[in-house]
């Protein structure tokens, strides 16, 4: 025990991909589509990585290759040092690693929401006064207790998939992936998941890795990855991402709306306003300063 | 909004009936029934008759819910009715036109044939009415359980059926959804003949589905993700247990069961 604790907390490696190459067997009998071409990423403990991409570039099938849904064809992906190919750990390796996908209809599994929650622990064969401590704590995080007794069907999108990552909270996971979350949401409902997800990764110091096409919630992570046609396109603090504008343009994706605004003002000779502004206050501050200046 | 159709009818409530064990609900509702049958006398059908009602009353659902519950069978009734009592001879002819008959005995027993129909119809609604779809599956679950040694995938069918009860509410959503987008593109679901209007659920059934598949495949990977690996090893959030009440519940229905066997002796049977 003393041992690990030596290892300083932030460069302990959670997820390690390694050179990962998969392709899925093609429908029509033809030949095999490779759609990740060596991808290697390490996701330290407690890091909340934002992964990007254009749709199609193979974020979602890197995803599922962190808990063992899929396994590389080539390279291996190890969690908290487990090798997702050993059948024998694939239990523990999902109990580490979590996923919730877009569409919470489909991941919730009972017709009342506790029993959803449970059902994680209820796999794992937690005694049953346990998961009764497992469900209501995390029903209480992401503020769905008082809905516990509900069916989830009654419930908003948002209230939805609250529950599932409740679901996922329960098995005490040390990671949760998620998988474009606030995709089908209202602006409401995505609002709740993503403080939700700041909930998880400032308390609960769970590691987070967000696939996303919405920038804003990008901003937020310690980390961006951009992932291309299957390949590691670039990664860095969303400042040294974001500020690549023209690089985001190529792979076709979106700026956060700041960080344009003020790429515009530079272009237009306002070279006092700096290139890696993230935040609607940031930007304001910069325009505000700027014009002082003038 | 057809969504709001409730499955098994379960009316939510905290009489001493909905805080039954369902597994115990189970075993003293499917005895009343069998019992139900082989009440075969007056005296007995009185005591069967006055033991459901007392229960009916417990359950503190208004009697109209279970008269909704018998009008769907209504016609059903009184189609046997009829047939038994032209059907049943006996000896005091009461009215007689061409080839019907209708006698003293036959009016009584098609009436006490009725009245079973009418028990069994109040005592299953006791049921669904008092115990939620997941009591209810859970239930099923555990007494089913011993089949287990011949090979039936009890768990298994249990889990299906609670999928299946998690997502008819999603479905009927889902296809309200595609009926009305089909009518924004002109479909018209309500005119025309039989041909026609079946014909007219095609554009909506094929989209469903596909999207059920789309469902399947990802409702499968995120059990996978939850660790599920069939009933083996699993434990339960709500576990059953019998509790005082159950056995008091067991005894009383035993009784009755009991006096149903004694009063049946008293008198002759009125029917077979
Ligand atoms: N089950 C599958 N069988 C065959 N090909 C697939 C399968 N799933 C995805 N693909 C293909 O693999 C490629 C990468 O898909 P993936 O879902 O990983 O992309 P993505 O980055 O998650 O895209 P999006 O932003 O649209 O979710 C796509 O070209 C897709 O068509
Ligand atoms: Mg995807």
């Amino acid at each position: 025990m003393e041992h690990t604790n030596i290892t300083s907390d932030n460069l302990e490696v959670q997820i390690s991909a390694q050179d990962v190459y998969f392709a899925y067997e093609s429908t029509d009998g033809g030949e095999p589509k490779e759609v990740l071409h060596g991808v290697s990423i390490d996701i330290r403990k407690g890091e909340f990585v934002a992964l990007l991409g254009h749709n199609g570039s193979g974020k979602s099938t890197m995803a599922k290759h962190m808990n063992a849904i899929l396994l590389p064809s080539g390279g291996k992906v190890l969690v908290g040092g487990m090798d997702t190919a050993d059948e024998e750990l694939l239990t523990e390796i999902r109990r580490t690693v979590g996923m919730v996908f877009q569409n919470p209809d489909n991941q919730l599994v009972a017709t009342i929401v506790e029993e959803d929650v449970a059902f994680g622990p209820e796999n794992l064969g937690v005694p049953s006064e346990e998961i009764r401590v497992l469900v209501d704590d995390a029903l209480k995080t992401v503020g769905m207790y008082e809905y516990r007794r509900h069916a989830p069907h009654k419930l908003s999108g948002g209230q939805k998939q609250r529950v599932a990552i409740a679901g996922i909270i329960a098995m005490r996971p040390k990671c949760i992936v998620f998988d474009e979350p606030t995709a089908m949401l209202d602006p409401r409902g995505r609002q709740e998941v993503m403080d939700t997800i700041d909930k998880l990764t400032g308390e609960l110091g769970i590691t987070v890795v967000l696939i996303t096409h919405y920038m804003d919630e990008a901003a937020r992570a310690d980390r961006v990855i951009i992932i291309n046609d299957g390949k590691i396109l670039t990664e860095g603090t969303p400042k040294e991402v974001f500020s690549q504008i023209d690089m985001l343009r190529a792979v076709h994706l979106d700026v956060p709306q700041p960080t344009e605004l003020a790429q515009s003002l530079r272009d237009m000779g306002f070279s006092g306003i700096p290139a890696d502004i993230l935040t609607p206050e940031e930007c304001a501050k910069a325009i505000f300063a700027a014009r002082q200046q003038q | 909004m057809i969504a709001d159709i409730t499955i098994g009818q379960f009316m939510p409530g905290k009489s001493f009936i909905h805080k039954l064990d369902p597994r115990m609900k189970i075993i003293v509702m499917t005895a009343l029934i069998i019992f139900v049958f082989l009440a075969k006398n007056m005296f007995s059908m009185g005591l069967m008759l006055g033991f459901v009602l007392v229960a009916m009353l417990l359950t503190r659902i208004s009697p109209v819910m279970y008269f909704k519950g018998l009008k769907a069978i209504w016609f059903l009734i009184v189609f046997t009715s009829v047939l038994n009592m032209l059907y049943l001879r006996g000896d005091t002819v009461l009215f007689q036109w061409s080839f019907f008959t209708v006698t003293k005995e036959g009016l009584w027993q098609s009436a006490f044939i009725a009245m079973r129909l009418v028990l069994i119809i109040i005592i299953s609604s006791m049921l669904t009415y008092t115990t939620s779809p997941t009591d209810l599956t859970a239930a099923i679950e555990r007494l089913l359980k011993p089949l287990n040694v011949v090979k039936v995938p009890v768990h298994e069918l249990a889990m299906m059926m609670t999928i299946a009860l998690r997502f008819i509410p999603t479905l009927l959503e889902e296809t309200e959804k595609i009926m009305n987008a089909q009518k924004a593109r002109g479909a018209d679901l309500e005119s025309g003949g039989m041909m026609k209007r079946a014909k007219a659920l095609i554009p909506i059934l094929i989209p469903l589905f596909i999207s059920s598949f789309r469902r399947a495949f990802e409702l499968a990977t995120a059990m996978d993700c939850r660790c599920y690996t069939g009933g083996e090893g699993r434990t339960r959030l709500n576990v059953l247990r019998y509790r005082f009440r159950d056995i008091f519940a067991f005894v009383l229905v035993a009784a009755a069961c009991g006096g149903i066997i004694y009063l049946n002796t008293l008198a002759p049977a009125l029917v077979h």
